[in-house]
């Protein structure tokens, strides 16, 4: 397993695309191939090596790579965007879309995450142990394909919109979240372990969302179906169960309506 | 203007008759010229190359209100799609509804130098003309919808040909219209009511006219104004399993009606896209399905006065619209994705859904078969022209793709073996399997190039390298002579290696390195007097349409600052 440490000199006055900031594109180079590699700040091109400095090599693959940001990135975004494997330490801050689209390897974010982390992402693990923003593990703005697959683990809140049209994979939120929870979610899992404001669960066709705390405002949409004793994710307790949202279609499957499961635990 | 002479090239010329012939090429002010009509030309080498004359697209849908209607709600059709502004080029992108520059500069790189807009809804023409204002490069047209117009409506259900020929006169100068287009004929007003028409003898609600009326009146007021084109039409229950009897119902209202025009059209009635009109069985479930093209491909092999446009689906993620408004909420509640929905006061409406024609399914892989078998059963290449029906059954940057499929058995046979997953079930309920024909050069000459252009009324224009045609030239970089592989035919053209459009050269080397300048073709067509049309028009603008009749007109200088107008005359 190779380490490449990349240590932030410069804060750019914009926000720094880095899309090559992940494993695949690391495997195989020396720290001054990887300097040389391209960022984008609006239309204009610059090397990574112009804001950071670049120790170690990467490995012989993505999967034997190892990328150290040692320092704040809140004004880089894309970084581990369709990453495959291998692994991203992020020490402080990250700016928008950590791990979008992202296939596998992990990525962990010691500060906060900005908005959009996991967008469409169909497998790998994103741990931010601060805030996440909003959009977590959506889709890109008119697709329906959200979040496929993998895992998603906030450590502090989440913002709004979080799993919109989710389709597999799972989303732990540690503390609180914004407005709309799951919309158009067609499937994996959403757990909030705090509160909850409202819209949980809007135009939902299936898939799991657990609410632990309260939810402010609750969808009108969503009917109770009964009391259960549950474990989720290592906590155990007694949910309402609810479905929904009974103002969307629903799939029929094996002579069954599939619905949405809302719980909220007492 | 500058003059070239392409040499060493293979050239192959449907019009001409050149099959492959080493025919050196001369382009001078503008047109094709004799070579001795140069004096000082810029010699291109196209050794090992394939030189035809610049492409003629029939049927694609890439300029007007619901092609950007599906720009705007899919983002995700451009994500990761942008190419930057390099050269003269500006910024291109998207895929399945692309950007106006990008659908300019793929076609030219494709070798195009035509393109029709398959349907303009005569109310937002001005949109329509705005972005083929905006599409760099290549000439284009549009065709006003007339199959569900209440003004037609109303005439043919009394069968009053000339009244309905004073309108579609009327409307077509208004608009900057080409031609006469017909979707859905009655079933999207039906529409209107909830219902549709599902055959082509199911009345129109409230108007009580049939489909088949429809039809017909409206081949015989194209013949009557003798148009470059003839009637245009996407018939009723497009998409459905079974459809195919509807399709042969419509095929035949053009039966005894011989075509009157005085462009060398000789055909009165185009089907286009058949791909989606020619299923059999009773549902989507593959224990039903079948493909039903020999039934269809057969009666129009027979007949000698329909022309025909494939609309081969390419398997891809694309974008469907049409002006079936009753067909794109039929598909939406099918694959439950986005949908967008218009009605158009007194003329049309119009849906528009993101779908994905799935390698997995037998479906996707029984409609990419049916689409083929129909290029390949046709025994007249001079009319049946190959198309995808842009973007509906998959994006004309594909059209490389169509033709690799065509020319190769092979190819067809790598497809049902190793890419759709249904492959055997495919060859059980199509034809695809029992068809030994690979598409040669020349046959696609007739079917891109000689073919459309003949049938859109434009042969002393375009589909041929004889002097005094417009001087679009492509050369490919495929060698007839060598090429072995099926992907180089799909490599070579979807990339010519130099389009030479109206006498400039727009691509060099692969590369796009000039903006055109071009045209917007129209139809202005002279008629009789006629205080009758008069009158209704004017009643129908006081009491239903939301605009003065006054500010309907699509005013030229503005909208079509470039064009080229065909001019008709119907009084006598």
């Amino acid at each position: 397993m190779a380490t490449v440490t990349l240590t932030p000199t410069k804060v750019p006055d914009l926000r720094l695309e880095a899309d090559n900031i992940k494993p695949d594109v690391f495997a195989g180079k020396k720290a001054a191939e990887i300097a040389d590699l391209h960022v984008f700040i609006g239309n204009t091109q610059y090397t990574l090596g112009e804001f950071f400095k670049v120790a170690g090599e990467g490995g012989t693959s993505a999967a034997e790579t190892t990328i150290v940001i040692d320092g704040d990135v809140s004004r880089v975004k894309y970084i581990g965007m369709k990453m495959t494997e291998g692994s991203i330490l992020v020490k402080g801050n990250a700016d928008m879309y950590v791990g979008a689209w992202m296939e596998g390897g992990t990525i962990t974010v010691n500060g906060d995450a900005d908005a959009f982390a996991g967008m469409g992402m169909t497998g790998g693990e994103i741990n931010v142990a601060g805030n996440a923003g909003n959009y977590l593990g959506a889709a890109y703005r008119g697709d329906w394909r959200g979040m496929q697959g993998g895992v998603i683990r906030v450590g502090g809140n989440a913002g709004s919109d979080i799993g919109t049209f989710m389709r597999g994979g799972e989303i732990i939120v540690n503390g609180n979240v914004d407005v709309h929870v799951g919309t158009h979610q067609e499937g994996g899992t959403i757990i909030v372990k705090g509160d909850a404001k409202s819209k949980v669960g809007g135009q939902m066709v299936e898939g799991e969302i657990y609410v632990f705390g309260d939810i402010e405002v609750m969808m009108p949409g969503f009917q109770h179906v009964e009391d259960a004793d549950l474990e989720v994710d290592g906590v155990s307790g007694r949910f309402a169960c609810y479905k929904g949202d009974m103002g969307e279609r629903h799939p029929r499957r094996k002579g069954e309506t599939v619905y949405g499961k809302l719980y909220l635990k007492y | 203007m500058a003059e070239y002479l392409i040499k060493n090239g293979f050239v192959y010329d449907p019009v001409l008759g050149i099959k492959g012939d080493k025919v050196d090429v001369a382009v001078k002010d503008g047109k094709m010229v004799e070579t001795s009509a140069l004096s000082k030309p810029a010699e291109i080498d196209a050794s090992g190359m394939t030189i035809m004359a610049g492409a003629v697209d029939i049927h694609a849908h890439v300029a007007g209100p619901k092609v950007c209607a599906g720009r705007n709600f899919r983002p995700e059709d451009k994500l990761f799609r942008a190419t930057p502004m390099a050269g003269i080029k500006r910024m291109e992108g998207g895929f399945s509804v692309p950007t106006t520059l990008r659908t300019g500069y793929d076609y030219a790189r494709m070798g195009f130098g035509f393109v029709m807009e398959a349907a303009m809804p005569p109310l937002y023409a001005r949109h329509v003309h705005e972005e083929i204002r905006d599409t760099p490069i290549i000439d284009e047209a549009a065709l006003p919808v007339f199959g569900n117009n209440w003004f037609v409506l109303e005439y043919l259900k009394n069968h009053e040909i000339e009244n309905t020929a004073a309108y579609i006169a009327w409307l077509m100068r208004m608009t900057r219209g080409f031609g006469v287009k017909n979707v859905n004929p009655g079933g999207t007003e039906a529409w209107g009511w909830g219902l549709n028409c599902p055959t082509v003898n199911d009345p129109v609600p409230y108007f009580d006219i049939t489909p088949a009326q429809i039809i017909r009146g409206l081949i015989e007021a194209n013949e009557y104004l003798g148009l470059p084109h003839c009637m245009h039409v996407h018939s009723n229950s497009l998409g459905e399993p079974g459809n195919f009897t509807v399709t042969l119902d419509t095929l035949k209202q053009a039966e005894g009606i011989k075509a009157r025009n005085e462009f060398g059209r000789e055909q009165v009635l185009h089907h286009t896209h058949l791909q989606f009109h020619s299923y059999g069985g009773e549902s989507y479930a593959s224990k039903s399905f079948e493909s039903k093209s020999k039934e269809v491909i057969d009666y129009v092999n027979s007949q000698d006065n329909i022309t025909i446009d494939l609309g081969v689906v390419t398997l891809d993620e694309t974008t469907t619209m049409t002006a079936d408004g009753p067909f794109e909420h039929h598909l939406t509640e099918l694959n439950h994705l986005k949908w967008v929905n218009t009605d158009v006061e007194l003329e049309t409406a119009a849906g528009v859904v993101p779908y994905i024609y799935s390698p997995k399914t037998f479906i996707a892989g029984a409609q990419w078969a049916i689409g083929l078998e129909l290029g390949l059963y046709a025994k007249d290449p001079m009319r049946t022209f190959i198309t995808t029906d842009h973007p509906n059954a998959g994006p004309f940057i594909r059209y490389p793709r169509v033709y690799k499929w065509l020319m190769s058995k092979a190819a067809r046979e790598d497809m049902l073996d190793n890419v759709l997953k249904y492959g055997n079930t495919v060859r059980d309920r199509c034809y695809i399997g029992e068809i030994d024909r690979e598409i040669t050069l020349f046959e696609l000459a007739q079917m891109t190039r000689a073919g459309p252009a003949k049938a859109l009324g434009l042969e002393a224009m375009f589909g041929s390298l004889k002097p005094g045609m417009e001087g679009d030239v492509a050369v490919y970089p495929y060698n007839p002579e060598t090429s072995e592989d099926p992907e180089d035919i799909e490599r070579a053209f979807s990339n010519a290696q130099y389009l030479i459009k109206g006498g400039e050269v727009v691509v060099k080397e692969g590369q796009v390195v000039s903006n055109g300048n071009k045209r917007t073709f129209w139809v202005d067509c002279k008629v009789n007097e006629n205080p009758q049309v008069e009158r209704d028009i004017a009643e129908k603008f006081k009491r239903y349409y939301s605009v003065n009749q006054a500010n309907y007109e699509v005013y030229a200088h503005h909208y079509v600052p470039n064009p080229y107008v065909i001019e008709v005359d119907a009084t006598q």
